[in-house]
């Protein structure tokens, strides 16, 4: 237990800094329940007429299920490279790890406009080649997609690795598994939650891309924060609140679930 | 040698798809970029030349130089404060402060942005409120220029300048502070002369961390900057989508790539990696 407790002078300033993290999210509420067609306060009257957009409004829908498609497949791809790569690198330590590593973590430290003018690159040269997988096309962004999660996947997975005791591994090898039943029935198993994390966080960041995105999509595959993009720069549509609003609240179940978890189990 | 031959090739196999990959889609295209920069549109140094005389580019850059430095000190200053409170604090006060630092973190860029568009538009909260109670007659600007993006990119930056922090409050050791308030030191000395000084670690990492997210910003500068305001990132993309000049924004990405290794260089000569997570 920590014995030294921050001050009044500390807690006075932690609280303005916590309003200010906090007010931009409750401010959206009062927007998103606007009666009018621009960005304002609501006067008066309440009207759900933003929230209504969301469900009739096929733009929305569309790029809704776009972003889940794109999500699902760029998610799946960076994990099974992900985890194939960890595994390597934890099975045989082999020389020069370090910069391979570093390696496959530039997408992750290079500023994201210069991954965005790469993958631009990428996918316009690509496009001269084949016209449904390059650039505007959904699976030229999934893969776009795929190049910036990665890294993040492979730290997840490497530092669930990291934690694994190396003599289960050991014995397993000893008892003439091969290579394969070591990954999948020794190590795998034991990893599964640092896996799962990977998968999750690579949807995540893809469902949220917007850097790399706005560079590699003009009008076919608009995801969802491309969309949402369009509707910020031109005349504001409150219809954003309104989207704005449901993302949030699902974001606060989702930690508070998070919490919950982790608190029950600490108190098993 | 049959064991060590099988393993060098089991490595190989499992590590080949995510590099192979990699390499084609990523470090390629770099090249790719970087070869644009010293052809287009014509071959040679030229856009490297643009780059130091331009008065536009250069003031871009300064703009970008002193926001991200404004942005770095106040994130990292409000950063220590709900740090201090999340990793000290009764378990109460943890929570609600964990809480205000995770919530913002897992929102997306954009809704973030477009929650200061609400709050400090013409017709947003601020200027609503502030107009109803009589303070002011004319809204007030407070978006479309700089003053926005520096609040909104404060916002975004806070909670990765608060996990370095975390870290090195975590790791600091009680006993240190028991002794200076022993040998009679004041609560605010304490603070200042033994507690700061012992967390300097965590205040580099995220100062640097900060400082480099702030000068590849893209979506909040746009946003909230509205064309007034252009960092380099927005200069890079209105190069590429709006007046064609594929080689400038080419060369700057270069530059920034070159002033980013360098500044991470240092982060990892002066910080031991581990101190960072």
């Amino acid at each position: 237990m920590p014995t030294y407790r921050p001050g009044p002078v500390s807690l006075v300033l932690a609280a303005l800094v916590a309003l200010f993290l906090l007010l931009p999210l409750l401010a959206v509420i009062p927007v998103s329940l606007t009666p009018t067609r621009m960005l304002a306060m609501p006067s008066g009257e309440l009207s759900l007429r933003h929230y209504r957009a969301l469900i009739e409004d096929p733009r929305w829908i569309n790029s809704i299920l776009l972003s889940i498609r794109i999500g699902v497949v760029s998610s799946a791809f960076s994990t099974v490279l992900a985890l194939c790569f960890s595994l390597g690198v934890w099975m045989f330590q082999p020389r020069f790890t370090a910069a391979l590593v570093g390696f496959v973590l530039l997408p992750m430290v290079v500023p994201p406009v210069v991954s965005a003018i790469t993958l631009y690159f990428l996918l316009t040269s690509i496009s001269g080649v084949s016209s449904f997988f390059g650039y505007d096309t959904w699976l030229g962004v999934a893969m776009a997609h795929a190049v910036m999660t990665v890294p993040f996947a492979t730290v997840l997975i490497l530092v669930s690795l990291s934690q694994l005791d190396r003599r289960i591994d050991l014995a397993a090898r000893g008892l003439g598994a091969t290579v394969w039943e070591r990954a999948t029935r020794i190590i795998m198993p034991n990893i599964k939650f640092g896996i799962v994390t990977a998968a999750l966080l690579s949807f995540v960041l893809s469902w949220e891309e917007i850097g790399v995105t706005l560079f590699i999509t003009s009008v076919n595959a608009i995801t969802l924060p491309r969309l949402m993009w369009m509707g910020l720069r031109d005349n504001i549509d409150p219809a954003i609140a309104a989207l704005s609003v449901i993302l949030i609240i699902i974001t606060v179940l989702v930690l508070a679930a998070r919490s919950a978890v982790v608190r029950l189990r600490a108190g098993q | 040698m049959k064991a060590y031959l099988s393993d060098r090739m089991g490595a190989a196999l499992l590590m080949a798809p995510l590099l192979l990959f990699l390499g084609a889609a990523y470090a390629w295209p770099f090249f790719g970029v970087v070869n644009w920069s010293f052809t287009l549109p014509e071959p040679g140094l030229g856009q490297y030349g643009t780059l130091l005389s331009d008065p536009l580019v250069q003031s871009v850059f300064v703009r970008t130089l002193r926001i991200a430095a404004i942005v770095t000190i106040v994130s990292v200053a409000a950063a220590y404060a709900i740090t201090l409170v999340w990793v000290r604090g009764t378990p109460a006060q943890r929570v609600i402060a964990e809480f205000c630092i995770l919530v913002p973190f897992w929102i997306s860029v954009l809704t973030r942005a477009f929650g200061w568009v609400a709050l400090l538009s013409n017709r947003g909260l601020f200027n609503t409120w502030l107009q109803a109670i009589g303070f002011i007659s004319e809204p007030l600007t407070l978006v479309r220029n700089e003053f926005g993006v520096i609040v909104g990119m404060t916002h975004f930056l806070i909670p990765f300048a608060v996990f370095p922090l975390a870290s090195s409050m975590r790791s600091l050791d009680d006993r240190v502070l028991l002794a200076a308030r022993g040998l009679g030191s004041s609560r605010m000395r304490t603070f200042w002369s033994v507690f700061v000084p012992m967390t300097r670690s965590g205040i580099i990492g995220s100062a640097l961390i900060v400082f480099v997210f702030s000068l590849g910003f893209f979506v909040t500068p746009a946003i909230l900057g509205g064309g007034r305001s252009v960092m380099v990132a927005e200069l890079i993309y209105l190069r590429i989508f709006q007046s064609p000049d594929w080689g400038l924004g080419a060369a700057i990405s270069v530059v920034l790539v070159l002033f980013v290794g360098t500044l991470m260089a240092l982060l990892f000569r002066y910080v031991r990696p581990k101190q960072l997570i």
